[in-house]
């Protein structure tokens, strides 16, 4: 089987993000930029399927800035065949993504595409379940585990309740949730073998589509402050602060 | 202008996510809800009930037993034409269909928004919280999850709208329920509990949760975990309060052992008030808290049981 991996080029989950002054949107000059922290599960997962002789082929694709470059090089030192980078530097939402993504997936014909769930950014949840619509295909969100069988994966998924089992025809979508996998670092053999593996080039015009974004960003402010509140001495007084407030 | 509301069901009673999503939905005009499940003869009844509801679509189908996300969908769409707006509270089962609905519109969807600023503007999350952007749709259709914490709930009592039995849409047959492990609890919902008292690393172990329980039983609370709590195994991942787990806003959190990473206040700073026992005083958890306690919390937890 062949498994494409779609990661996003974001904002490293350890830095604090700054809006900034002007309310156009958050700092991102001079910051450490990394990949998606759950596309990097994704990578994980589909290297754990290769190791496991299921997969014989991992694309990783990116759609972003020149810079994504290295996003799609990370991806290749994890364990990752080759890379496709779709040059885009304008800002781009879901809905464009799994458009793109669709033409690659009639180019490259995976059996699985295994990608992140959300992206830190901007936390929209959206591109596998859309992607998984326009190709007309089964999806298994929020996944916990995904275990390959004959034409079909069983993925296990995290829901509000607990957690859910269903069995996806291939091909199909998997969005990987937390607890999926820990992704490896790659080692420095492998980093040094990664710059030798092939990125292919291409834009959005390629596949056809126009990214241009539908939703409009009017401005970004900070969230309300919360006051930090006292602090009390012992049990008693909280209880007694509480009983106060009428809350317990 | 006319908007149709995913009702969240577990084929029973409808879920309070649901009532919060009928208040948003209200800015539209009009507000439909569409009830598909297997069985739910009883969740269409309580739905028609909901104050500011006028029409109640019930789809009851073995198809939509278990929220399958491409049946759901398939359904939605067939509907859409009718709609100038589609809702879905941002549950797992929200976010796992609604953008299925809009890609097959050729629209954007809108993820998780706290506010409506207008029929075409609303305000969400960004960065697990860190930042609030303000948005504006140029789509022919709004298509939206609704961050429940973030809007009053409607009435569930003093509605009467009127039902219309829909039949179902073609199964899709490309994937199917194999089961699931749900948690089994006498407590409340996370998502809808007034009292939730969590704990993090600092538990140590899932046994120590007991030390919780304990309070919770004698509060009538839910109880919640950190990221840190749920990736240790101590507790399963539905416990998990946090941007990427359940976003609660009750009247009383309590948060014990949890320092406070980002991750975890995304999911909680919107509650009335926040109580902290951590006995790290430089933890960040104490930066939101109304009242903090600086404690061993294996001294404190068993005191605050017993001052119940």
């Amino acid at each position: 089987m062949k498994v494409m991996v779609p990661v996003k080029r974001v904002v490293d989950y350890n830095v604090k993000v700054r809006v900034k002054s002007d309310n156009t949107g958050v700092e991102l000059a001079n910051v450490k930029m990394s990949m998606n922290p759950f596309d990097e599960i994704a990578v994980e997962e589909a290297i754990r399927l290769k190791e496991a002789g299921k997969v014989e082929e991992i694309v990783v694709v990116s759609i972003g800035p020149k810079a994504a470059t290295e996003t799609i090089r990370t991806g290749l030192a994890m364990g990752a065949d080759r890379g496709i980078l779709v040059e885009h530097d304008d800002e781009i939402h879901p809905l464009a993504v799994a458009k793109i993504l669709k033409g690659i997936v009639g180019e490259e014909n995976p059996d699985i595409v295994l990608l992140g769930k959300q992206a830190i950014d901007d936390d929209c949840n959206q591109t596998g379940q859309m992607l998984a619509q326009l190709l007309g295909w089964a999806q298994g969100t929020f996944a916990s585990k995904v275990e390959a069988e004959d034409g079909s994966l069983n993925v296990t998924r995290e829901v509000d309740g607990g957690l859910e089992t269903v069995k996806l025809n291939l091909p199909a979508i998997v969005t990987t949730d937390l607890r999926l996998n820990e992704p490896r670092y790659a080692s420095l053999p492998n980093i040094m073998k990664a710059k030798r593996k092939p990125i292919d080039e291409k834009t959005a015009a390629d596949y056809g589509v126009d990214a241009t974004p539908r939703l409009k960003t009017l401005k970004v402010e900070e969230p309300a402050a919360r006051e930090a509140g006292i602090k009390v001495e012992s049990v008693d007084e909280l209880v007694g602060k509480l009983k106060e407030k009428g809350l317990i | 202008m006319t908007a149709l509301v995913f009702v969240e069901h577990d084929n029973a009673e409808v879920k309070d996510a649901t009532l919060a999503t009928v208040t948003a939905a209200k800015t539209f005009g009009d507000v439909h809800l569409l009830v598909a499940g297997s069985g739910c003869a009883s969740v269409g009844d309580a739905a028609t009930k909901i104050d500011g509801v006028s029409k109640v679509l019930v789809a009851d189908d073995a198809l939509y037993e278990h929220a399958l996300a491409e049946e759901l969908a398939n359904l939605v769409i067939g509907l859409a034409d009718s709609y100038d707006a589609i809702l879905a509270p941002a549950t797992t089962t929200g976010k796992n269909f609604l953008p299925r609905v809009a890609a097959a519109l050729d629209m954007a969807q809108i993820s998780d928004i706290i506010e409506v600023v207008s029929e075409d503007t609303f305000k969400r999350p960004i960065y697990a919280g860190n930042a609030i952007a303000t948005v504006q749709s140029s789509d022919a259709k709004k298509i939206i999850t609704v961050r429940a914490t973030a809007f009053d709930k409607a009435s569930a009592e003093g509605g009467s709208a009127a039902v219309e039995t829909i039949s179902a849409a073609a199964g899709s047959g490309v994937s199917s329920f194999v089961g699931a492990e749900l948690s089994k609890s006498d407590r409340p919902e996370l998502t809808s509990a007034k009292i939730i008292i969590s704990g993090g690393r600092g538990m140590g172990s899932g046994e120590n949760f007991a030390l919780i329980d304990a309070v919770a039983d004698k509060l009538g609370a839910a109880v919640g975990a950190s990221r840190a709590a749920v990736d240790a195994g101590f507790v399963p991942n539905d416990y998990q309060v946090g941007q990427t787990g359940k976003i609660v806003a009750p009247e009383l959190y309590i948060a014990v052992g949890i320092s406070g990473a980002i991750q975890h206040l995304a999911g909680m700073k919107d509650s009335k008030v926040i109580v902290a026992i951590n006995k790290d005083e430089e933890a960040p958890i104490f930066q939101v808290a109304d009242y903090g306690l600086v404690a061993d919390l294996f001294d404190a937890v068993p005191e605050l049981e017993k001052a119940l």
